[in-house]
């Protein structure tokens, strides 16, 4: 503990002091968990987001001699950070999301981490969404295993209950309960006869068919929905190489899955996403993922490579508010990615795959305006194996607050089915407005 | 009768008219004659080698700043420095880029070697960099055909080296510039540095090592993430390769051939390092070299090689029978690949009647241009039909290349594409083509009555071809 004011408040970041009134709540009250018009959103950052520039800690005094370049400077200096509280801050670039901050609609977790300890990203992300202690063991995800457990709310919509913003769905949604695919590269629109034909053809064979129907089905959900091509992006024809996605993506390797969408991009996936969603038959569940973070090389501080891509989240998220309006009070979007960066900055102006990181809730479902952080600190003899920052607090507690409070899954179901083996990991409480 | 089906459709690319026949005296024959040696590109599309490619784009890049320059001097506006009007990399890169994905799609339509190409395409995914990221789009492809091509009927340890050693995979995995902390560079500048008075609004140049291409060998390239690395071996790794660069810098870091792989020494870590368990004494260049074909050789490489192809070959759900078989090959020759492949044609596993394996899109469209006799004229009609599908040539957007199970490529929405991909190449190409015949030429035994009976029962002929590439057996291998 390097900071004398952390220590007083360390324990007080986890139970939530003080930040929220009751009355802010009451008005939420009305309208939250009544079956149809709750909305999540879990938003993957592949590659590895360096939570020490996404949400600097200004104040620890080892912090800028570690991150050298690449640190943020304390509010109220050029370029400084978005003031969160005494000790941390949002990057320049996260101007919606400060807002979100300031009316109480976001909580901000640092130093989190899954329980995954080595630094592969591809084993990284099956932890972050299998939901297990390890890599390998589970072939669905811990938010498809969320859906099985719950009711349905209507059995003759079983398969719009989620979707995956992207061609094929990601492993934190597949599983048992049926999730369909849209991505927002548009379809245009095949021969019904062909189809029909095809549907005769797969008749005999229960894959093929299977896909088919949920093909068919997302089809005409998106056409009751209207065109959800919001963004121009969208309803262009798929063009050789998208100049602008292709040439200004900063010197980074992303990570899996291939697909993930570049920076301009990522709106019109979330307003995909916000588009599908809106009305109550519509999923309520969407998983949306943005790649570019392994940022190895040449990552910039508030302006630079990272900065254009985290400018790129945050404009994807203000579309999903926008797009969502009236659902946005009963939202929760959680924003996580597989692992931190190392505390130091390396060779080649970047940072390599660490440990601890930062994770975010937001939307008008959250009882915002916090920061929760039991922060270890970035002296040396704090950091975990010399070089990244210590994680405190386990992804899957915020994972287990979010299903539990605005989904109502049950803690047992929690402790079990979704999460097995993480009985070290009890949910936070009170993330979500009662 | 039905392994002739399962050497072409599953190990080579899909029958084009005549393949089937072909293989149909000796089908592991017509295998093991195509896995020895260097594999070609099929076709005649010229393509650029890196270095000239790397030397373009430096030209294109000088000229730009000339220009803009010239502009900013010229000016009176203030705000002369504003961005850029055009982007010098992507305008050096593009053309390059387009050949590349054409000559691949060519090869694949005409190679005679299908199984060998096939392999290629492996290992480029196995090797993968990836085109979105600026530094390397227009070199991508001069991986697999400048080192995966040469090696792929090689041994392993050269195929690993060539690659590590290629300038698109340095500069995909950030290496030029990792420095060591004793290197001759970051002494000199520590010198330097304590000579001169610190100007605070100038940020002193840190030197020290960057982990990316190391840790990406130890965990995609040859062990696996399981292989018995530590940390401390990824970082003490990324010492050892320090100074594995490209050539044609500028000032200190002038030197080596543009874009050309060069050992810079002054970057390079001196000393001996210990690094797994064992010490290496080699100086320079040799020392990162000596780990390589220590690696090459390790049990866990092995195992983790012959993991990735059984997968490939055989099922999502590799058969352990036949990873054994294969990595005990492996294991026993050193690594020598043409006795890895037919440890692989010698697996009964592979050559189950059932199709296991779903397409990838890139499968799909390889064994649609087969079954057509078709090979692509234009980058753009390549370029688009990978994007619809989800699969943008050489852009895997990871160094771990495309995922090679089904479920990572079974979405609906994916399904949707490909029968709009698959409606578009009817319509196109339909005339002239009796789908029956086709679908016998092209699927042999596997042509199932039901799907027969869907095509005679078709509308049109570009339904009925439709139908053909969208059937569940044309759709599997």
């Amino acid at each position: 503990m390097p900071l004398s004011h952390l220590a007083t408040t360390r324990r007080g970041f986890l139970i939530g002091t003080g930040a929220l009134a009751a009355s802010a709540v009451l008005p939420h009250m009305l309208f939250a968990h009544t079956g149809g018009s709750a909305r999540r959103v879990v938003v993957i950052l592949r590659g590895a987001l360096d939570g020490l520039a996404a949400v600097p800690p200004y104040a620890d005094p080892d912090y800028a001699g570690l991150h050298r370049e690449l640190a943020i400077a304390a509010p109220g200096v050029a370029d400084g950070a978005l003031a969160l509280d005494n000790t941390f801050g949002l990057h320049p670039a996260c101007a919606f999301l400060h807002e979100c901050y300031a009316a109480r609609e976001l909580v901000v977790f640092q130093a989190v981490a899954s329980p995954y300890r080595d630094r592969s990203h591809f084993d990284g992300q099956n932890v972050l969404e299998n939901g297990l202690a390890k890599p390998l063991g589970s072939a669905d995800g811990w938010l498809n295993r969320a859906l099985a457990a719950l009711p349905r709310a209507d059995a003759g919509h079983d398969a719009e209950r989620a979707v995956a913003i992207s061609q094929n769905v990601p492993l934190i949604l597949r599983g048992e309960v049926p999730v369909i695919s849209k991505s927002p590269q548009a379809t245009p629109d095949v021969d019904e006869e062909l189809l029909a034909r095809l549907a005769d053809l797969y008749s005999t064979d229960d894959w093929f068919s299977a896909r088919l129907s949920e093909a068919v089905q997302t089809g005409k959900l998106a056409d009751e929905r209207g065109n959800p091509a919001g963004a121009p992006a969208m309803t262009t024809a798929p063009t050789a190489i998208d100049a602008q996605s292709t040439m200004t993506a900063p010197a980074t390797a992303g990570a899996q899955p291939a697909m993930t969408a570049a920076p301009d991009r990522v709106s019109g996936v979330a307003r995909m996403a916000a588009t599908l969603m809106r009305s109550d038959g519509g999923p309520e569940v969407a998983v949306i993922e943005a790649g570019g973070w392994d940022t190895h090389a040449n990552q910039g501080g508030a302006k630079g490579a990272l900065a254009q891509r985290l400018a790129g989240l945050d404009k994807a998220l203000r579309a999903l508010k926008d797009d969502l309006g009236s659902l946005w009070p009963q939202t929760a979007v959680l924003v996580v990615t597989e692992f931190g960066r190392t505390a130091a900055m390396n060779g080649t102006r970047g940072t390599d795959h660490g440990t601890g990181g930062c994770a975010l809730l937001a939307g008008g479902a959250v009882r915002g305006g916090r920061v929760v952080a039991d922060w270890p600190g970035l002296a040396r003899t704090a950091l975990l194996d010399n070089r990244d920052l210590r994680p405190t607090l386990d992804l899957r507690s915020i994972f287990k607050a979010v299903l539990g409070e605005h989904m109502r899954v049950d803690a047992k179901t929690l402790a079990t089915r979704i999460f097995p083996d993480s009985s070290g990991a009890r949910p936070l409480e009170g993330l979500i407005r009662a | 009768m039905i392994q002739t089906e399962v050497a072409v459709l599953r190990f080579g690319l899909g029958a084009r008219p005549g393949d089937l026949a072909a293989a149909a005296g000796d089908p592991r024959a017509w295998l093991t004659a195509q896995i020895n040696g260097a594999v070609p590109l099929a076709g005649n599309t010229p393509l650029a080698p890196s270095d000239q490619i790397f030397t373009e784009l430096r030209v294109a890049r000088d000229e730009f700043q000339e220009k803009k320059r010239e502009a900013v001097a010229q000016s009176t506006d203030p705000k002369a420095t504003a961005a850029p009007t055009f982007n010098p990399l992507r305008q050096a890169y593009l053309p390059h880029y387009r050949a590349q994905v054409l000559a691949r799609a060519q090869s694949a339509a005409l190679t005679t070697r299908p199984f060998a190409e096939r392999l290629v395409h492996f290992w480029t995914n196995h090797f993968a960099v990836s085109a979105d990221k600026a530094a390397v789009f227009g070199v991508a492809g001069t991986l697999e055909n400048e080192a995966i091509r040469p090696h792929v009927g090689g041994r392993f340890a050269d195929l690993l080296i060539a690659v590590e050693q290629h300038p698109a995979m340095i500069g995909f995995l950030d290496n030029q510039y990792s420095v060591g902390k004793d290197s001759d560079l970051a002494r000199l500048a520590a010198r330097q540095a304590s000579h001169q008075p610190t100007d605070p609004d100038k940020p002193k140049r840190e030197f020290g090592i960057n982990e990316n291409l190391a840790r990406e060998i130890l965990e995609l390239h040859t062990l696996g993430v399981n292989g018995g690395y530590t940390q401390t071996d990824v970082t003490t790794f990324a010492q050892i390769i320090t100074g594995w660069s490209i050539g044609g810098g500028k000032g200190r870091l002038a030197g080596g051939t543009p874009g050309r792989f060069y050992f810079r020494d002054n970057l390079h870590e001196p000393g001996a390092k210990r690094f797994m368990g064992k010490t290496y004494y080699e100086s320079g260049q040799r020392q990162g070299e000596a780990v390589l074909a220590d690696l090459a050789r390790r049990p866990a490489t092995a195992r983790f090689i012959a993991t990735k192809l059984v997968r490939h070959f055989v099922a999502d759900d590799p058969p352990p029978a036949a990873v054994e078989r294969v990595a005990r090959a492996f294991a026993k020759t050193g690594g020598d690949l043409p006795a890895v492949y037919a440890a692989l044609i010698e697996a009964p596993q592979a050559w189950d009647a059932d199709m296991h394996k779903f397409k990838t899109p890139e499968d799909f469209v390889f064994s649609t241009l087969r079954a057509l006799n078709v090979s692509p004229r234009q980058p753009e009609e390549v370029v688009r039909s990978f994007d619809l599908l989800g699969q943008r040539q050489y852009t895997p957007g990871s160094p771990a290349g495309w995922p090679d199970t089904a479920k990572s490529w079974d979405g609906s929405d994916a399904l949707m594409h490909r029968v709009l991909w698959a409606s578009r190449i009817a319509s196109r190409y339909e005339r002239g083509i009796d789908p029956l015949d086709l679908a016998s030429s092209t699927l042999g035994a596997y042509a199932r009555p039901e799907t027969l009976t869907a095509l005679r029962r078709a509308s049109s002929s570009t339904q009925a071809l439709a139908l053909l590439l969208m059937s569940p057996e044309f759709q599997r291998r």
